[in-house]
């Protein structure tokens, strides 16, 4: 048996799966001063009466690093960045001990400039008197070569706790976003590695011997130990949890778009031959872009307690959440209360919902019920709105190759998969609205612990390899190897995949389970003069995104 | 950091293509360059916009190109997509949708005049001019200067405006003394019906930052301040870097982005930059960000010494005398033009053209209407040696009834058994015949 675990804004969602069916599935509101004692809670309430032994794998998915990112209480950093020509390295500051010092790397891994120890040591004086314990150290095109970096960690291991080096953290280049992602890396270090070293701890004490597994923003897991060193991968991981869920039991179709409709928003992504859509480098997080994997989603601002109002004649839906529906206590109109209104649910008390239509229904001059239809037809509408725009971004992507861009794949959704607890409501108005097939995913209140329950554990690796200066490079592994004028493409996918495995093994996937794929290959000839000097490949593997269906 | 000026950026590298596969034209060319602006992380700047091209189409060609026998014969799906490109900036800028915008493609086009039979200087169509007719159709848009910063002489551009009064066209590249293809003296200043819309200044070998922008300064802002256009083009070749393998010029990214910066261009589109990984990165990062309105102080090449590539002292003298005689021309240009000419008189100029890429050598002969109404109307009697022998006839956009009429009367008597192909582009008509 697979059990999930899903922290949300509100509720502690955990399932327990068993050969592809949910058999247990229980929600306990979540206590945002304890997010602990919420999980422990919620784990004990599904494995009561259940031997701990029969549990294989337990994926546990947390607020816990984004809410500490979007409060601001995270630990203090000190920044190293090491950035040569090009745009001036003050305009990626983050944090507030941030210090670029001398050096630089270029596009093919050649150290133009040294490091200087001397800077690097200042910096840490400085680290130490505002009593830092976490250093995040980032070059341009250490992804490259590590060497700056590396030098760099050597110095100051020793003085502080964590050093945390940015071409570890992902192969794609992009030097903003690799010192953005490395930061916050370090930065929720500390409190992820407090929080699950508990939750260890007291799994113990309940018998419960397996190592969870935390899930990614990419709808992967991975082992509680390799999450340590990279907590930044996990701590946007909700939106992909749903999506996970969803491919649990995917409509029949070719394209199909996932719609997650919450309280406060609806997220949706875009499932192409049942697969989900990555974003091209990472996932944005409070105001930062990174590097983290992640699926491509979007969210708005509308969901079945968005805050109705009237402006003009105009009903307007959202972006905010204000309190419950009016049917649950709440303040103001919401969809729900329009939904209740409508009779599509009995729950709640539906005299207080069509009091809120009421309130909408006095300012446009129609009736309560009239009020409720055009409120829940404008909210269906304008998810689908969204939809669209997302779809028309994805295929706006642009492409490098010439085949490519005549033969490239454009999005064009044939159906929806709506999850979230209203979804069963949505479903037929959005089928009617768009003409799409709308499917609602069979437990749709629990789709996102379904997917935790489920999801696989996953990475990728990036191969660079120039033959000119005879190296392979993975800079993620930091492994490097010679090679040979005769190295070819072949040589370098046979190297990711034997690579790739090897690190899906460390991070906890069973042998059975890898199941293995290509994301990107080139091949370029490098020619200097009128001969051709060596060749530069570029290849990137990765475990197929997919769901445990065990 | 956010743009102070909105900028679409068309990034096209055709990492599948190449003339063949030694060439300085081939698919690694761009290689480095989209290393570098992804590392910087351009694409995650607030203003900074990147667009897919679109594919030109063969109507869009049709507006500029007398094609031989045709427009597929000539091209291929890279340089629709090059042409595409400039037209997808071109339509974002038009829309309002940015400021400003730049094309970053491949294959190149200002070596590609009006009449193609093949490839010449690793260009088949020219990409500028079938964007600015592109404007020009669907945005109304009359008078356009293109300032060519390529280190060759845009032979091509050159003579698809030599006609043409609404178009200033100035090419800033090394001497035609020392260089392909050979063409571009300050004395090339337009046809009759344009004099001084074309301006030439050749810079001797060497040249550096100084030269460029004193080049700039002296001649090329004042020429646009008394053109007045509606729209600058920026012809944005690379190859005057002080690496560059298939030039001898001193120019750098500093350079390069400082030149953007004050010639304060509508559109930039990509020409030529052989020195794929010691310059085109830098260049085209200073480029966009100068183009952007960002700061650029700090994109240097890491090899950059300033001392070491400053211009002999021969050279500064040089151009500042060169400078002073093209401004000494550009202020008696109006007397060179007769006041009065006689309804329907032509004249003629006999031309080889020589295209290196695809070795052919082609004979012409264009025949202008002389007008003070219009750009004139235009027939070019074309063989390209061992090839096929054409008549094509222009009629310009604002031709007036004379020149039209002229235009038709040419294509009438076009005598059939001289030419395997007659072909009429009828510009106000937005009409196109081949037979
Ligand atoms: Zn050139
Ligand atoms: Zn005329």
């Amino acid at each position: 048996m697979l059990v999930g675990l899903d922290v949300g804004g509100t509720h502690v969602d955990v399932v327990l799966v068993n050969h592809g069916e949910v058999e247990e599935k229980v929600k306990v509101p979540t206590q945002s001063d304890n997010l602990l004692e919420s999980v422990l809670s919620a784990l004990s309430a599904i494995l009561k009466n259940k031997s701990p032994e029969k549990l294989h794998r337990l994926v546990l998915s947390t607020t816990l690093g984004t809410n500490a990112i979007v409060q601001g209480k995270v630990d203090p950093v000190g920044v190293i960045v090491v950035s040569g020509p090009g745009i001036d390295p003050e305009e990626f500051s983050v944090g507030d001990h941030y210090v670029p010092i001398t050096g630089y790397v270029d596009h093919r891994g050649r150290e133009v400039k040294p490091i200087k120890r001397v800077e690097v040591l200042n910096a840490a004086k400085k680290f130490e008197k505002a009593g830092i314990r976490q250093v995040a150290v980032i070059g341009k095109f250490s992804v490259r070569n590590p060497v700056q970096e590396l030098t760099i960690r050597e110095i100051l291991k020793d003085k502080f706790d964590h050093v945390c080096l940015g071409h570890l953290i992902s192969g794609n280049l992009n030097f903003p976003r690799r010192i953005a992602t490395t930061y916050l890396n370090s930065a929720v270090q500390p409190i992820h590695t407090n929080f699950f070293n508990s939750v260890r701890d007291s799994l113990q004490k309940h018998r419960i011997e397996k190592i969870p597994f935390i899930l990614k923003a990419d709808g992967g897991t991975l082992n509680l130990d390799a999450s340590l060193e990279q907590p930044v991968q996990t701590i946007l991981s909700g939106p992909a949890a749903s999506i996970t869920g969803a491919l649990l039991d995917p409509p029949d179709s070719p394209t199909t778009a996932v719609l997650d409709i919450g309280g406060t928003t609806t997220d949706m992504a875009i499932l192409v031959d049942k697969v989900p859509l990555f974003e091209p480098l990472g996932i944005k997080i409070d105001r930062y872009n990174t590097l983290v994997r992640s699926f491509k989603t979007m969210s708005v601002g509308i969901g079945g307690d968005s805050v109705v109002r009237v402006e003009g004649d105009r009903i307007t839906i959202g972006p905010e959440r204000i309190g419950p529906a009016m049917a649950y206590g709440g303040p103001r109109p919401t969809p729900t209360d329009a939904i209740i209104t409508l009779g599509l649910s009995a729950d709640g008390n539906r005299e207080k919902a069509m009091e809120g239509m009421k309130l909408v229904a006095d300012k446009i001059g129609v009736s309560p019920e009239k009020a409720a239809a055009q409120v829940f037809e404008k909210t269906c509408s304008e998810i689908l709105t969204a939809l669209n725009r997302m779809v028309k971004e994805i295929n706006k992507k642009p492409v490098y190759t010439i085949k490519e861009l005549l033969t490239g794949y454009q999005v064009d959704v044939k159906s929806l998969l709506v999850v979230g607890g209203p979804a069963p409501y949505f479903a037929s108005k959005l089928c009617e609205l768009s003409e799409l097939d709308a499917f609602v995913a069979e437990n749709p209140e629990v789709t996102n612990a379904i997917g935790a329950a489920c999801a696989r554990t996953t990475c990728a690796v990036t191969v660079f390899v120039d033959t000119e200066q005879g190296f392979l490079l993975v800079p993620e592994m930091d492994y490097k190897e010679r090679v040979s004028q005769t190295f070819t493409r072949q040589d370098a996918i046979g190297k990711a995949y034997s690579l790739l495995r090897k690190k899906a093994l460390a991070l906890g996937c069973s042998e059975n389970e890898i199941e293995m794929e290509l994301v990107e290959e080139m091949e370029f000839n490098m020619v200097r003069g009128f001969y051709t000097t060596g060749k530069n490949i570029r290849v990137k593997a990765q475990i197929k995104p997919g769901i445990i269906t065990a | 950091m956010k743009a102070k000026h909105p900028l679409a950026l068309v990034f096209f590298p055709a990492f599948d293509w190449a003339i063949s596969p030694t060439h300085p034209e081939r698919e690694e060319r761009l290689l480095y360059t989209q290393d570098q602006i992804f590392e910087e992380g351009l694409f995650d700047i607030e203003g900074i916009v990147e667009y897919k091209p679109e594919l030109a189409t063969i109507e869009d060609i049709q507006r500029v190109h007398f094609c031989v026998p045709d427009e597929r014969a000539v091209t291929t799906e890279s340089h629709l997509i090059s042409a595409g490109g400039a037209i997808t900036v071109a339509e974002a800028v038009l829309n309002r949708k940015v400021n400003r915008g730049f094309a970053l493609v491949r294959p190149p086009g200002h070596h590609s005049m009006r009449v193609v039979h093949g490839a010449r200087g690793f260009c088949n169509i020219n990409i500028e001019a079938i964007m600015i007719e592109y404007i020009r159709d669907k945005f109304g848009v009359d008078r356009i200067a293109i300032v060519d910063t390529d280190c060759h002489h845009g032979d091509g551009t050159q003579d698809i405006y030599w006609h043409d009064p609404d178009t200033l066209y100035i090419s800033i590249h090394q001497d035609g003394r020392t260089l392909y293809p050979g063409s571009g003296f300050h004395y090339e200043m337009g046809g009759p019906n344009a004099l001084g819309t074309t301006i030439n200044i050749p810079l001797p070998p060497k040249t550096s930052e100084e030269g460029f922008l004193y080049a700039l300064e002296e001649v090329v802002l004042p020429a646009l301040d008394d053109f007045k256009p509606e729209l600058i083009i920026n012809s944005a070749g690379q190859d005057n870097h002080y690496t560059d393998p298939i030039t001898n010029m001193n120019f750098s990214a500093q350079g390069y982005a400082k030149l953007t910066s004050r010639l304060g261009a509508d559109i930039a589109v990509l020409e030529g930059g052989y020195s794929i990984e010691g310059a085109l990165p830098y260049v085209n990062l200073g480029i966009i960000l100068a183009m952007a309105g960002l700061n650029y102080d700090r994109v240097v090449e890491p090899d950059y010494d300033y001392e070491k590539i400053k211009q002999p002292r021969s050279n500064t003298e040089y151009i500042k005398e060169l400078c002073e005689e093209i401004n000494e021309f550009r202020k008696n240009i109006d007397e060179m033009v007769p006041k009065v000419r006689a309804k329907g008189e032509t004249k003629t100029r006999n031309r080889q053209i020589y295209y290196d890429t695809d070795n052919i050598t082609e004979n012409q002969i264009e025949e202008v209407v002389l007008c003070n109404d219009c750009a004139g109307a235009l027939k070019i009697d074309s063989q390209a040696l061992g090839r096929k022998r054409i008549c094509a006839i222009m009629i310009p956009r604002k031709a007036c009834s004379i020149c039209r009429d002229m235009g038709y009367r040419w294509f009438e008597e076009a005598d059939r058994r001289r030419f395997d192909y007659v072909y009429l582009q009828d510009r106000p008509a937005k009409k196109y015949i081949a037979r």
